[in-house]
C-alpha cells in the first residue's frame, strides 16, 4: 500500500482502480502504480487458486470419465468453465465473484443433500433393496453355491498358459490334475511336487508366484474349475489360491431371460418390485435392488393403516409440543430476563450465571440425568420431592408428555433469557423513563412499550427456535425414546415421538427393518410443513416491524 | 492491452492447472498401478485396533499386502458397512458382532467365506453363530454370554433353580443382609428379553424354531406356543412378587450388588471387572431353571467378516483364516475385549488361568446364537414392551403375550 488512498478503499474499488489504468490523472497514476504492485501479490495467488481449482476439476473428470458417469462430468465442465470465465473475467462479473463461492456451497451442502433426498423418496432404498440389480444378482449366484458336504480339501497352485489360468489340484489321495474354467480336471502327469508332495508346478505352464497371483485376485476368485465333464458334479473354486474345495449351485442365473431356475425347476423372475420372485410371489429370492418406485413411499405414509393412524397423532403432538416449549422457554426466559435486569438489583452477574448453567450441559448429558432423576422408585424426584411415591414420569403417556416438555423448558430457557436479556439491554431507557412519567404502570410499560420493541428483534429467533424444536431429536432421544409405545400400531412409535424421532425410527428401523425411501418421503413431509409455518410466520413478523 | 492480460492470466492459470493434474494423476496412479492389492482395509473399533497390531505387521511382512485399520465407532458401523460396500468405498474386513449378519446378507454385502478343515477348532456355538443360509460367512473371534453371579458372602452354596435362588435370596433379605433377593437390570420404558432370556427358556419357550443345523427359521415364531404363554404368567408372578423390579435399571443393578446389596445377579463378563473393584466375593454359576428345560442364554459371538466387493478376496481370506484364527491373536483379543476366545486352543489356554472366562464358557456351552435373521428386528421392541406390562402387572398374560406375538408377526410380513 503506496498511497494514503488505498488502504481506505473496498476490494471492489481497488478492483476497479486496477482496471481503470488509463487515466491521465497524475494523482490516480500514482495510485494505480501502487496498485500493480500489491496487485501483482493478488494476481499470482489467483492464479495458483484458480489453477488449483482447474486442477481439481480435471481429476474429477477424468475419474468420472473414468467410471462412464457422463451427466456429472459435464456439469463439472460447464461449472468449471463458468467460474473460470467469471474469475478472469471484466469488472462487469465483479458481482459473480463474490457471490460464486457462497452458491457453490449452497449447492454442494444443501440443494443436492435436499434433492438427493427428494430422490430417495421416489425409491425402495433400504434393507434387502441396497444396491444395483448387477449386484443383487451377483449376491444371490454366490449365496446358492454350496460346499458339498463332506467333500475333501484340495491343495490348489495357480498355472498361467497363454493369459489363461488353470488350477493345478492335488487331492487327498495324492492324485494331481489341472483344469480352468472352460476345461474340467485331467490328470496331470508328472508334475514337480513339493516337499509335502503337493504338485506346484506342470510343464509347459508357468506357476504364479504370491504377488502375481495377488495382482489377479479379482480373475483368480472367479475361476470355477469343472470337476468332470458333467456339470452336475459341481465345480471347483478358491477363495486363498491355495486350498479349492467343490461346490455345486442350487440356483442358475440365466442371462437371456433374466430368470433364476433352482434344481428343482422353480423359476423367479423380475416382478418389477426390484426383486427376483416366483410367478405367484410367494417365494423371493433376497437381496433385491433399488429401483424407482414412485409416489408408493407418500402413499404408504397416508393409507398404511399401522402408519397413517400414528402419523397424524404424532404430528399433532410435535406442533403441542414444539408450540408449548417456544411459548414457555420465552415466558420464562422473558421473565427471568425482566427480574435480572431491575436496576436496583444486586448480585446480577452471579444470578446470571446461575440461570444459563443449563445451558452449558450437552443435551445427550442432561437427557440421560433426567431420565435417572424421573426414575420411579430411585429417582431423585419422586424419591425426595414427592416423598416416595411412584409416580411413572417416562412411562404414562400424558405424564410422559408433560416431562419431556418439562425438561425441554429447563434446557430452553437459558437461551430465550439471554437473548431477551440482550434485545432488553438494547432498548434506551429514556423510554421506560418517559413511560413513568406519562404515570403508566410498570405493566403497562412491558406490554405497550417493550414487548412490540422486544418482539421485532425477537420473533425471528422464536420461529427458528419453533423450527429448532419441531424437530428437537436429542431431548426426545435421550429421555424416553419416543416411548410409551402405542399399542394399536406395529410401528415402534410412542406417545413421546416427534416427527423427526419417528422418521428416524423408520429409516434405521429400531424395532423393524431399515427403509430410508419411506423415511425420506417423510422428511418432505416434515420440510413441507415446517417451511409453510415459517414463511407465513415470517410474513407476519414483517407487519410487526411496519408497526413500529 | 486487457485482453492480453487477461490471456496471460488464462494461460497461467491454465499451466498450473495441467502441472498440478499431472502430479495428482501421477500420485494417485501408482497405488493401483504395481498389484492392484497393496492393501486391505479393515473397520475395527478402538479396543481391538491395538491387539491386530502386530499381526498386520506379520502379514505385510509374508505377503507385502499392507493392513489399513480404520476405527470406527462400533455402534453404528453396521449401517456404514451396509450403504457403504455398494459404492465400492466400503472396506475388505469388518469386525463386528455376529446378528447383524442377517442384515449383511439380505443386503448382499457379505461374502461367504470357507474355513476348510480348520471350522472344526472354533466352538460350534460360534461357528453356527456365523453360519447363515448354509454358509459361513464370518471369522469367529470371541463369544460372550450372561450367567449367574453369586454373592457367595450372602449365598454361600449355588442355586439349581429359580425357585432356589428367590428363597435363598428371600431368606437373605429378611435376615437383613440383603436389599434384594435377586437383580436383573431392566429399564422402566422398556424390557429386557436378552437378560430374561434363559428363564424364558427354561419353560421349553424360544423366539424362533432352529433348524438341524442350528441355523433359526424366521418363517417359525414360536414366541406365542403354550410355553411362552407359560413364561408370561411367571413374570407377572415374579412381577407382583417384586423378584423382578422394572425401575431397576442395568446401572442400578450394577451397583447394587457390587455394594453387596443382593446374593444374586445375572449379568455379563462386562460387569465383573466393577464387581471385582468393589471387593464382593463372587462365583459364577449356571443360569438357573425356572421351567422343566434348560437355561439356555443368548450367545454374542463377535467375528470378522469379508465385504462382498472386496477386490483383494485371496489375500483378505490368507488374512482371515491364516492369520486371525491364530491363537496368538485370538489371545490377544481376548486381552483387550474380556470375552473368551473363539478358538478352543485359544480358550482353553486363558480358561486355564482365568476362572472367569472358565465359568461364563462352561455356561455358554449351553446357549444358542442370538438369531441373526432380519427378523428378529421386529421382534425386540414388542418382545420387551410385553414383557414389561407383564412385571408391571398390567393385563392377562395369555392375552397381552399373544397381543404382542401378533403384532410381531404383522411386521414380519411387512
Amino acid at each position: 500500500m503506496a498511497t494514503s488512498a488505498s488502504p481506505q478503499k473496498s476490494p471492489v474499488d481497488r478492483e476497479l482502480a486496477g482496471r481503470s489504468v488509463m487515466t491521465t490523472d497524475p494523482h490516480q497514476l500514482r495510485a494505480a502504480a501502487g496498485f500493480r504492485r500489491s496487485g501483482l501479490v493478488a494476481v499470482i495467488s489467483k492464479i495458483l487458486l484458480l489453477g488449483l481449482f482447474d486442477a481439481f476439476s480435471l481429476s474429477l473428470i477424468f475419474a468420472m470419465a473414468g467410471l462412464h458417469l457422463w451427466v456429472p462430468l459435464i456439469a463439472t465442465i460447464v461449472i468449471t468453465l463458468l467460474i473460470n470465465w467469471i474469475y478472469l473475467g471484466k469488472s462487469k462479473r465483479l458481482p459473480g465473484k463474490y457471490l460464486t463461492p457462497g452458491v457453490v456451497f449452497l449447492l454442494v451442502f444443501q440443494i443436492f443433500v435436499v434433492f438427493f433426498s427428494g430422490y430417495i423418496a421416489f425409491t425402495n432404498y433400504g434393507d434387502g433393496h441396497n444396491s444395483t440389480k448387477a449386484d443383487a444378482i451377483g449376491a444371490i449366484t454366490v449365496a446358492a453355491q454350496k460346499r458339498v458336504p463332506d467333500s475333501p480339501t484340495y491343495a490348489v497352485a495357480i498355472l498361467q498358459k497363454d493369459g489363461k489360468f488353470f488350477f493345478l489340484v492335488t487331492d487327498p489321495a495324492g492324485k494331481v490334475s489341472v483344469g480352468s474354467s472352460t476345461d474340467p480336471l485331467t490328470a496331470a502327469s508328472n508334475p514337480q511336487r513339493d516337499g509335502t508332495g503337493q504338485a506346484n508346478g506342470l510343464a509347459g505352464y508357468d506357476t504364479l508366484t504370491l504377488d502375481q497371483v495377488l495382482a489377479a485376485q479379482e480373475a483368480i476368485t472367479a475361476i470355477a474349475v469343472p470337476l468332470t465333464a458333467n456339470p452336475a458334479d459341481g465345480t471347483l473354486r478358491t477363495d486363498d489360491a491355495s486350498s479349492a474345495y467343490l461346490y455345486t449351485s442350487d440356483l442358475s442365473y440365466d442371462r437371456r431371460a433374466d430368470t433364476f431356475t433352482n434344481g428343482s425347476g422353480v423359476v423367479y423372475r423380475d416382478d418389477g418390485k426390484g426383486e427376483f420372485a416366483t410367478a405367484d410371489g410367494t417365494k423371493k429370492l433376497s437381496p433385491g435392488w433399488k429401483i424407482d418406485v414412485g409416489f408408493e413411499n407418500f402413499a404408504k405414509a397416508f393409507t398404511n393403516p399401522q402408519l397413517s393412524g400414528p402419523l397424524l397423532r404424532v404430528a399433532i403432538w410435535t406442533f403441542v409440543f414444539a408450540l408449548a416449549s417456544v411459548a414457555l422457554t420465552f415466558a420464562l426466559g422473558l421473565f427471568l430476563a425482566l427480574v435480572l435486569n431491575h436496576p436496583t438489583l444486586r448480585g446480577k452477574k452471579i444470578y446470571r450465571v446461575l440461570v444459563v448453567l443449563p445451558y452449558a450441559f450437552p443435551v445427550y448429558l442432561s437427557g440421560l440425568v433426567w431420565a435417572g432423576l424421573l426414575n420411579p422408585q430411585f429417582g431423585f424426584v419422586n424419591q425426595v420431592l414427592f416423598g416416595g411415591a411412584q409416580i411413572p414420569w417416562l412411562t404414562a403417556p400424558l405424564l410422559a408428555q408433560f416431562s419431556v416438555i418439562l425438561v425441554n423448558v429447563w434446557l430452553g430457557y437459558p437461551y430465550m433469557f439471554l437473548v431477551c436479556t440482550g434485545a432488553l439491554q438494547s432498548l434506551p431507557e429514556e423510554l421506560n423513563e418517559a413511560a413513568r412519567v406519562d404515570g403508566a404502570s410498570p405493566w403497562r410499560a412491558l406490554r405497550s412499550i417493550k414487548l412490540p420493541l422486544l418482539l421485532v428483534s425477537i420473533a425471528p429467533l422464536l420461529i427458528a427456535s419453533f423450527a429448532f424444536n419441531f424437530n428437537n431429536f436429542n431431548v426426545i432421544y435421550m429421555l424416553t425414546r419416543g416411548w410409551p409405545r402405542f399399542s394399536d400400531t406395529t410401528f415402534d412409535i410412542g406417545s413421546t415421538d416427534l416427527l423427526i424421532t419417528m422418521v428416524y425410527k423408520v429409516a434405521f428401523g429400531s424395532g423393524g427393518a431399515r427403509d430410508y425411501g419411506l423415511a425420506s418421503a417423510l422428511s418432505i413431509v416434515i420440510f413441507l410443513l415446517i417451511a409453510t409455518i415459517s414463511v407465513i410466520a415470517f410474513r407476519r413478523t414483517k407487519a410487526l416491524e411496519d408497526i413500529n | 492491452m486487457k485482453v492480453t492480460r487477461t490471456a496471460r492470466i488464462a494461460t497461467a492459470t491454465l499451466l498450473v492447472a495441467g502441472l498440478t493434474s499431472a502430479a495428482l494423476t501421477g500420485c494417485s496412479g501408482a497405488t493401483p498401478g504395481t498389484t492392484g492389492s497393496s492393501t486391505l482395509t479393515l473397520w475395527t473399533d478402538a479396543l481391538r485396533a491395538p491387539a491386530l497390531k502386530s499381526v498386520s505387521a506379520q502379514f505385510k511382512k509374508d505377503t507385502g499386502v499392507t493392513i489399513k485399520l480404520v476405527i470406527k465407532d462400533f455402534a453404528t458401523v453396521d449401517k456404514d458397512f451396509i450403504s457403504q460396500v455398494p459404492t465400492g468405498k466400503g472396506p475388505d474386513i469388518i469386525v463386528s458382532p455376529h446378528d447383524k449378519l442377517g442384515a449383511y446378507v439380505q443386503n448382499g454385502v457379505v461374502a461367504p467365506i470357507q474355513l476348510g478343515d480348520s471350522a472344526s477348532k472354533y466352538a460350534k456355538v460360534a461357528i453356527q453363530a456365523v453360519t447363515y443360509n448354509g454358509n459361513v460367512y464370518g471369522l469367529p473371534y470371541s463369544i460372550e454370554n450372561i450367567a449367574m453371579v453369586r454373592n457367595t458372602a450372602l449365598a454361600p452354596t449355588a442355586a439349581k433353580t429359580f425357585d432356589d435362588v428367590i428363597a435363598s435370596g428371600k431368606a437373605a433379605v429378611a435376615s437383613g443382609t440383603a436389599k434384594y433377593p435377586f437383580l436383573l437390570g431392566l429399564d422402566p420404558k422398556q424390557g429386557d428379553p436378552y437378560h430374561l432370556y434363559p428363564l424364558q427358556t427354561s419353560f421349553g419357550s424360544s423366539v424362533f424354531a432352529q433348524k438341524s443345523d442350528g441355523s433359526y427359521d424366521g418363517s417359525k415364531l414360536t414366541l406365542g406356543d403354550p410355553a411362552g404363554v407359560k413364561f408370561a404368567t411367571a413374570l407377572k408372578t415374579w412381577g407382583a412378587e417384586g423378584i423382578l423390579n422394572p425401575n431397576i435399571t442395568a446401572d442400578i443393578a450394577a451397583t447394587s450388588f457390587a455394594k453387596g446389596e443382593s446374593p444374586y445377579f445375572i449379568s455379563g463378563p462386562w460387569n465383573i471387572g466393577a464387581i471385582k473393584k468393589a471387593g464382593v466375593k463372587y462365583a459364577i454359576d449356571p443360569l438357573p431353571t425356572a421351567g422343566p428345560d434348560a437355561a439356555k442364554p443368548f450367545l454374542g459371538v463377535n467375528a470378522f467378516f469379508l465385504s462382498a466387493k472386496s477386490k483383494n478376496k485371496v489375500a483378505a481370506t490368507k488374512f482371515l483364516v491364516n492369520y486371525l484364527g491364530t491363537d496368538a491373536v485370538q489371545e490377544k483379543l481376548y486381552e483387550v475385549g474380556d470375552r473368551a476366545p473363539a478358538l478352543t486352543s485359544a480358550f482353553n489356554t486363558i480358561a486355564a488361568t482365568n476362572s472367569d472366562v472358565q465359568a461364563f464358557g462352561k455356561v455358554g456351552l449351553n446357549g444358542v446364537p442370538m438369531p441373526s435373521i432380519p427378523q428378529m428386528a421386529s421382534v425386540w421392541a414388542d418382545w420387551g414392551s410385553a414383557e414389561l406390562a407383564l412385571i408391571k402387572g398390567e393385563g392377562d398374560p395369555a392375552t397381552v403375550w399373544n397381543a404382542a406375538v401378533v403384532n410381531v408377526q404383522a411386521k414380519i410380513k411387512g
